[in-house]
């Protein structure tokens, strides 16, 4: 079997020539996903909820709503549910059956997440596998894992990191990662101020 | 189908390994399947959930070996020749010789892709958050959504989706949309994986309605007898 950059040729060529796709939509889609759309997006939704108490009733009541105020939306985001993480339950997302993810809110999913051993394992034993990732979770914080088995699509509201009152939410969403967003791990903690 | 794809609970695969600084794409050839792949599905060349289903009828071994977006190069050109769209000979003759050469246009599809799955519901739900369901114990040899590891277990609506769905178990064989509710059933891990199970973990899974019975409350290791 030639390579999969070849075969991808091949099939591009036909398809172009065929007349059922274009190069310009074709290069248009790669750009859209490379630069417009990522986890930058779902950081400005969790600042904004950070610092909005109304924002942030409305994008756990409607999370595709509220995000949508905020100008994000498109393919696999018809439906989008916000978990928020708490000191007493902590939730993490996953699909089990392919790599379902939010991407008008957090871009294409990395490659771990699309992997077997995360997929395979993060509704067997998420407190190991959390505390794998660096993220210790005592017993008493109930861990709830969201499988995206539908067109339902989750993401994570974090919890605010303390030390950040008074921050702009373009320096807040600098603390909000993609893993974060994911349930992995928390929002980053504020740098130490020397002294 | 009781693919490899069905991954949930599975032992074996070790750590999860996090790549720093990842790019959306590793190769210049995995962002044009990418765009392929959704440029087919909004011309209507085929749905997502028989998109879907072609990744899972991947042999194991090529599903587990190929990567991502070899699944999904692999599952268009499945889905490609199986719909008349670009032969399997054409491919291997354009491989052989890579210069353009005329071709006979296709024919598009002749009812226009209806994109997304959300449809307008137009009868009640069969169940309320706090219901306690059961998800069936089937084993279809087609597509399907109900992944194994909650087959046969008891869990309790958590929340009850706006709106219905297309069904993919339908979709994905050209059966139609048979559009139905969706609901998140919470499982607690020891129902899922046993006693010795974390007494403080969940699993929401998404299912439809299809795929549930109401779980009775006398069951076996119910415990309260009632409700």
């Amino acid at each position: 079997m030639a390579d999969d950059a070849l075969r991808t040729e091949a099939l591009e060529g036909l398809l172009v020539d065929k007349g059922l796709v274009a190069r310009e939509a074709i290069d248009a889609l790669i750009r859209h996903y490379e630069q417009d759309v990522g986890p930058m997006n779902g950081a400005k939704v969790v600042a904004r909820a950070w610092t909005d108490p109304a924002y942030r009733v409305r994008l756990l009541a409607d999370a595709t709503a509220a995000i949508a105020e905020l100008g994000f939306g498109g393919p696999q985001g018809e439906h989008i549910v916000a978990l928020e993480n708490g000191p007493r339950a902590h939730h993490v997302v996953v699909c089990t059956l392919c790599s379902c993810y939010p991407w008008p809110v957090l871009g294409l999913p990395p490659t771990w997440y699309k992997d077997p051993a995360y997929r395979s394992r993060i509704v067997r034993e998420p407190r190991r596998v959390l505390a794998e990732m660096g993220l210790a979770l005592p017993p008493e914080v109930e861990i709830h894992v969201w499988d995206s088995s539908a067109e339902i699509r989750y993401f994570v509201l974090p919890e605010r990191p303390a030390g950040t009152g008074g921050w702009s939410e373009e320096r807040l969403a600098s603390l909000v990662s993609r893993d974060a967003m994911i349930g992995v791990a928390q929002a980053r903690a504020p740098e130490p101020i020397d002294g | 189908m009781n693919g490899i794809h069905d991954l949930g609970g599975m032992d074996g695969f070790g750590a999860v390994v996090r790549e720093t600084a990842e790019p959306v794409f590793h190769a210049a050839w995995e962002g044009r399947v990418f765009a392929l792949a959704s440029l087919a599905l909004a011309a209507g060349l085929w749905n997502v959930d028989a998109f879907r289903h072609a990744i899972e009828r991947l042999p194991p071994l090529d599903y587990l070996r190929r990567g991502y977006y070899g699944r999904w190069l692999c599952a268009l050109e499945t889905l490609a020749a199986e719909r008349g769209v670009v032969s399997a000979a054409e491919i291997e003759s354009r491989l052989a010789d890579p210069t353009a050469r005329p071709v006979p246009p296709a024919a598009r599809p002749s009812a226009p892709a209806t994109l997304g799955a959300r449809r307008e519901r137009t009868a009640a739900s069969r169940f309320r958050v706090g219901d306690r369901v059961r998800a069936a114990n089937r084993h279809p040899t087609g597509h399907t959504r109900l992944p194994r590891y909650v087959r046969g277990r008891r869990g309790e609506v958590a929340l009850v989706q706006p709106a219905s769905w297309v069904l993919p178990d339908a979709n994905a064989h050209g059966r139609g949309e048979e559009p139905q509710p969706v609901y998140a059933v919470r499982f607690a891990a020891r129902e899922l994986w046993g006693e010795s199970a974390d007494p403080g973990a969940f699993v929401h899974v998404d299912l439809f309605e299809s795929y549930l019975e109401p779980a009775a409350a006398a069951a076996v290791g119910d415990g309260d007898g009632h409700g």
